[in-house]
């Protein structure tokens, strides 16, 4: 109760709040189609590499955002660069060029001189952002659901069967490296609230609890918005309320859901199946 | 003038500096079922997926009705092999029949009634309408196989392509396959399967392709399954090629 009458008194709070609602709806929507895809390390590998591109952006005092996609999406590419042309396989790919970019990132940031913006950019300090951060994450937000809408035909063919999709035409490496620019937005409009490091848990987390408690894609993203939408609240307030790391607060939120979800969905829950395993059994002696 | 349905000329694909498929040339007329046999490596799917130009060929040309492929696209369906597909993906059997109306329909453009009905007619012709709602996974062999087909059939294309239909397929889903592939034939359509069983090649196709990376023969069945052609690509598989008879 203190926390909504809180939300209702502070600004801050308020920006804090419509913040982490929109991160929890995106990282959720983009999220069904990185795991589905199955490129949850990808996920951390790209979030990982906008720290250089952000580092940049600080020192020419541009927009994080341009900054934080661009080296993103760079970072994207040459993954797939040496993959595809060696035999290094894609996660050994992944684990190399992550950590180069995630690496000089903190070279660079070092060489800024202040180590406070290296730690929010790490963690997240959601009750701490402005009303441009607000205005870039909504923008963003409603960018990345739009093209989510507008291209969800050729998302799910590709998801589902990246060779049918190739063989009636559809430019497939291109709607990958597109979905890597979507995510590198979500990642940078992420930043604020669960911070680099943890933007994972958010893009995974729901997602995986959603795919356990549907058989529908569209429902898939309906419901992992909302749980996205749910742990972002639950964690906000216990950040506010016992004044824990926000990004933190929020990702073990997260966690919980997917614990109850993981026990307890109707079809795929570990609870459920142990039941039909124990009745089969029992009507078979 | 009338085009063949596919036509090949010198096509070479390779691995890494590997030589996977040698100096292709064959035509293939409309209305007709292939065929493409040949012992394990011998490039069968390979050949396939560069025909179809989804992975780089190293020399060649390919005509599909005597246009590109990038022409063709709309008039191919695909479908792959089952251990390609994640059979756990949340889709439905309808949603993905479904899949096979997006070709025809315009960006930004949702599937609406209109395909639905006809997702469900191409089910039904398969004999799978019953399992609309099931998920994809929740389906034997035999049934996603059947799914995967009508799926190509609600493409409304003139050319077929299927890489090993019939692995992990039950006899009577498989008979279904091959009765609605022979169908698609007297209608005019052309029909590509690679296929790695030699006992039923024979009962299936009218035209064989037999491969082992280079073309070791092509006409139709009669003519090249015969011991000496088919000794010649599997290279002295005797004892198999006795068992099944040949």
């Amino acid at each position: 109760m203190e926390f909504i009458e809180a939300v209702f008194q502070y600004e801050f709070l308020q920006k804090a709040l419509l913040t982490s609602i929109m991160v929890g709806i995106i990282c959720g929507v983009i999220g069904c189609f990185i795991i589905l895809r199955g490129m949850a390390l990808m996920g951390d590998a790209i979030s990982h590499a906008v720290l250089p591109g952000v580092a940049i952006s600080y020192m020419l005092g541009i927009n994080f955002f341009f900054g934080a996609v661009f080296s993103g999406v760079l970072t994207a590419i040459a993954i797939g660069f040496v993959s595809q042309n060696s035999r290094i396989k894609h996660d050994t790919s992944i684990g190399i060029m992550f950590t180069a970019a995630f690496a000089a990132g903190i070279i660079i940031i070092t060489l800024l001189k202040s180590s406070t913006d290296l730690y929010h950019i790490l963690f997240g300090n959601v009750l701490a952002v402005r009303s441009s951060d607000m205005w870039i994450t909504m923008g963003i937000g409603l960018v990345v659901l739009a093209a989510v809408y507008l291209f969800y035909k050729e998302l799910l063919v590709t998801s589902f069967d990246e060779t049918m999709g190739a063989a009636y035409g559809l430019p497939v490496r291109m709607i990958h490296y597109f979905l890597m620019t979507l995510l590198t937005m979500v990642t940078v409009a992420s930043l604020q609230t669960v911070g680099i490091v943890l933007v994972v848990a958010m893009l995974i987390t729901p997602a995986a609890a959603a795919y356990l408690l549907t058989d529908r894609l569209s429902i898939m993203i309906f419901l992992a918005a909302g749980i996205g939408v749910i742990s972002s609240i639950t964690g906000l307030y216990f950040s506010f309320t016992y004044n824990l790391a926000s990004g933190a607060a929020i990702v073990l939120a997260a966690t919980a859901l997917f614990i109850l979800v993981f026990l307890f969905s109707p079809k795929h829950g570990l609870l459920w199946k142990m039941l039909k395993v124990r009745k089969k059994r029992a009507s078979l002696v | 003038m009338h085009h063949p349905a596919i036509s090949i000329k010198d096509l070479h694909v390779s691995y890494y500096g590997n030589e996977a498929v040698k100096g292709i040339s064959l035509s293939v007329q409309p209305g007709n079922l292939i065929g493409i046999i040949g012992p394990n490596g011998a490039g069968k799917s390979t050949f396939l997926k560069a025909v179809l130009n989804l992975i780089p060929k190293d020399k060649g040309t390919i005509h599909l009705f005597g246009s590109s492929i990038q022409e063709a696209r709309r008039k191919i369906a695909y479908v792959p092999q089952r251990n390609d597909i994640d059979w756990d993906f949340p889709i439905t059997v309808l949603d993905a029949v479904l899949l096979g109306t997006y070709p025809n329909l315009k960006l930004f453009r949702r599937p609406g009634k209109k395909e639905k009905i006809w997702a469900l007619e191409c089910l039904d012709r398969v004999g799978m309408k019953d399992f609309s709602k099931r998920q994809i996974g929740e389906l034997s062999g035999g049934q996603q196989q059947r799914v995967f087909l009508a799926r190509a059939l609600a493409q409304k294309a003139d050319m077929f392509f299927l890489d090993e239909p019939f692995v992990g397929v039950d006899v009577s889903s498989e008979e279904t396959i091959v009765k609605i592939l022979k169908e698609l034939c007297w209608h005019g359509k052309t029909v590509v399967v690679v296929h790695h069983d030699l006992s039923k090649a024979e009962e299936y196709f009218d035209q064989l392709i037999l491969l082992n990376k280079e073309l070791v023969d092509f006409g139709p069945v009669s003519e090249v399954f015969r011991t000496e052609t088919i000794a010649k690509a599997y290279q002295g598989q005797f004892a198999f090629m006795k068992e099944i008879g040949v």
